[in-house]
């Protein structure tokens, strides 16, 4: 492996990406990854103005319909399941909020199936659940979702696998170097301590804030439960003042 | 001057293989309301040369990847990025949209993009950049995305002298970033650009 030169760009754009609490490309117990993680090491590549622009996103864009899941693609009654409310706050990592970013989420249905091409599971579809919703996030970087609680379902990996309930999370933030998709967890779902995709993070604290907490307070009275499941994406770059005096 | 800790970024997790759903629903059968992107990034206004680039993904065994989804970011044919860390921003080309999505076809594993060749960007050092699509591949297998470089077979003063190409890639694997152009008397014209996951002649992923 030849050593790389210095990149010739202005140290200008993102912190960089901290692995260590970035899943490994390839893990053996999430078994797709043997023949896709790439086996050749990332080439780093200082952020150039090509990845700290990214695209841009107008209210206009958005029906808010896509919030609300449990009306979304309803036919002729409400979707079955766990009425639920996803509540969060996308921040960078210095605690600045980040608003009018778009967030996209999909999940299957509350018998854990998808409405998918490719999803043969025998639990049943619901014909007014599609599970698809997106957002912005509003001038304090807050998002809400309004669905059902999706349930687990097994999946093709080892004898006996499933996943535990989860929501896939799509973000931007400013750039297309912020650009991150994940997963969220609900908490106290015992097949979270089994999962190998979560797995898959070294690092079991970086595991747990992909855990939704259960929010009583949030709860609706004879409505829904709520969850928070708080985003944090990559801040800006800092240049360091700290030597010099105050008023230069 | 007493500073808070930082946060750490939140970690990613595969899109798995349902990812039409939130990312592409026109292909899951859901009709959005909410806008969505596709893989047509140009209006007929957009000024810059008709492109179409097109590719296959391979894995590990030799098999075309069919459920992936990919992401692209482009500058408009005269390399300005609507965005406001351009400085060029507010004359870049309403006619082009800059960012799309395509998904690999279930089928024949083969994706495909429907653009304006970018013009070359200047960075913000002042240094010029080969016309580039900048891409972000997502898929089932893949705990996080990875982000990778379109350049063009046809530009070679351009891209011996950029950057990224020269300074960051070593130069046996360069030709993984560079597409194709197609022999065809087509308008648009065709670019080819496969990826490769693992083994000879992976592609170039980089670690922004």
């Amino acid at each position: 492996m030849p050593t790389q030169p210095e990149t010739p760009f202005l140290e200008s754009g993102f912190r960089r990406r901290d692995r260590s609490v970035q899943p490994r490309l390839l893990w053996p117990e999430y078994k797709s990854t043997l023949n896709r993680a790439p086996t050749q090491s990332l080439i780093p590549l200082s952020p150039t103005l090509s990845e700290i622009t990214g695209p841009t996103f107008s209210p206009q864009d958005i029906h808010l319909i896509d919030r609300d899941l449990l009306q979304n693609a309803r036919i002729d009654r409400d979707p079955l399941g766990e009425r639920t409310l996803l509540t969060g706050r996308v921040i960078d990592q210095d605690g600045t909020p980040l608003c009018a970013t778009r967030i996209e989420i999909w999940q299957a249905n509350a018998a854990g199936r998808y409405q998918h091409v490719s999803d043969n599971y025998q639990a049943p579809l619901d014909p007014n659940f599609s599970g698809y919703g997106c957002c912005l996030t509003d001038e304090s970087g807050n998002y809400e979702f309004l669905t059902i609680r999706p349930g687990p379902y097994p999946f093709a990996n080892g004898a006996n696998t499933w996943r535990p309930s989860h929501v896939h999370f799509s973000i931007f933030g400013p750039a297309f170097a912020t650009r991150l998709v994940t997963q969220m967890y609900f908490e106290g779902d015992p097949l979270i301590r089994d999962c190998p995709m979560l797995g898959s993070i070294p690092d079991r604290s970086a595991q747990s804030r992909l855990v939704a907490a259960f929010d009583m307070e949030r709860s609706r009275p004879f409505d829904c439960l709520a969850y928070r499941f708080d985003l944090v994406l990559r801040g800006p770059k800092q240049t360091h003042f700290e030597n010099r005096p105050d008023g230069l | 001057m007493s500073k808070d800790p930082l946060h750490h970024e939140t970690s990613s997790q595969t899109v798995g293989p349902f990812v039409h759903i939130g990312l592409y629903p026109a292909v899951s059968g859901i009709v959005a309301r909410s806008r969505t992107y596709g893989n047509q990034l140009a209006t007929t206004h957009a000024y810059g040369q008709r492109i179409r680039v097109e590719g296959q993904i391979i894995d590990g065994n030799g098999e075309t990847v069919r459920d992936a989804l990919l992401e692209f970011w482009q500058a408009d044919g005269h390399g300005r990025y609507a965005h406001p860390a351009d400085p060029q921003a507010e004359s870049a080309d309403v006619g082009l949209s800059g960012f799309g999505r395509s998904v690999t076809n279930p089928d024949t594993g083969t994706w495909t993009l429907e653009s304006i060749k970018p013009g070359a960007v200047t960075d913000l050092s002042q240094q010029p950049m080969a016309p580039h699509i900048n891409l972000a591949l997502f898929a089932r297998g893949l705990n996080i995305h990875l982000h990778s470089r379109i350049y063009f077979d046809d530009e070679v003063e351009a891209n011996a002298l950029d950057p990224v190409l020269q300074h960051c890639v070593p130069a046996p694997r360069r030709q993984t970033l560079i597409a194709r152009r197609q022999e065809t008397t087509q308008d648009p014209c065709v670019y080819r650009f496969d990826m490769v996951l693992q083994g000879k002649n992976e592609t170039v992923f980089f670690d922004l």
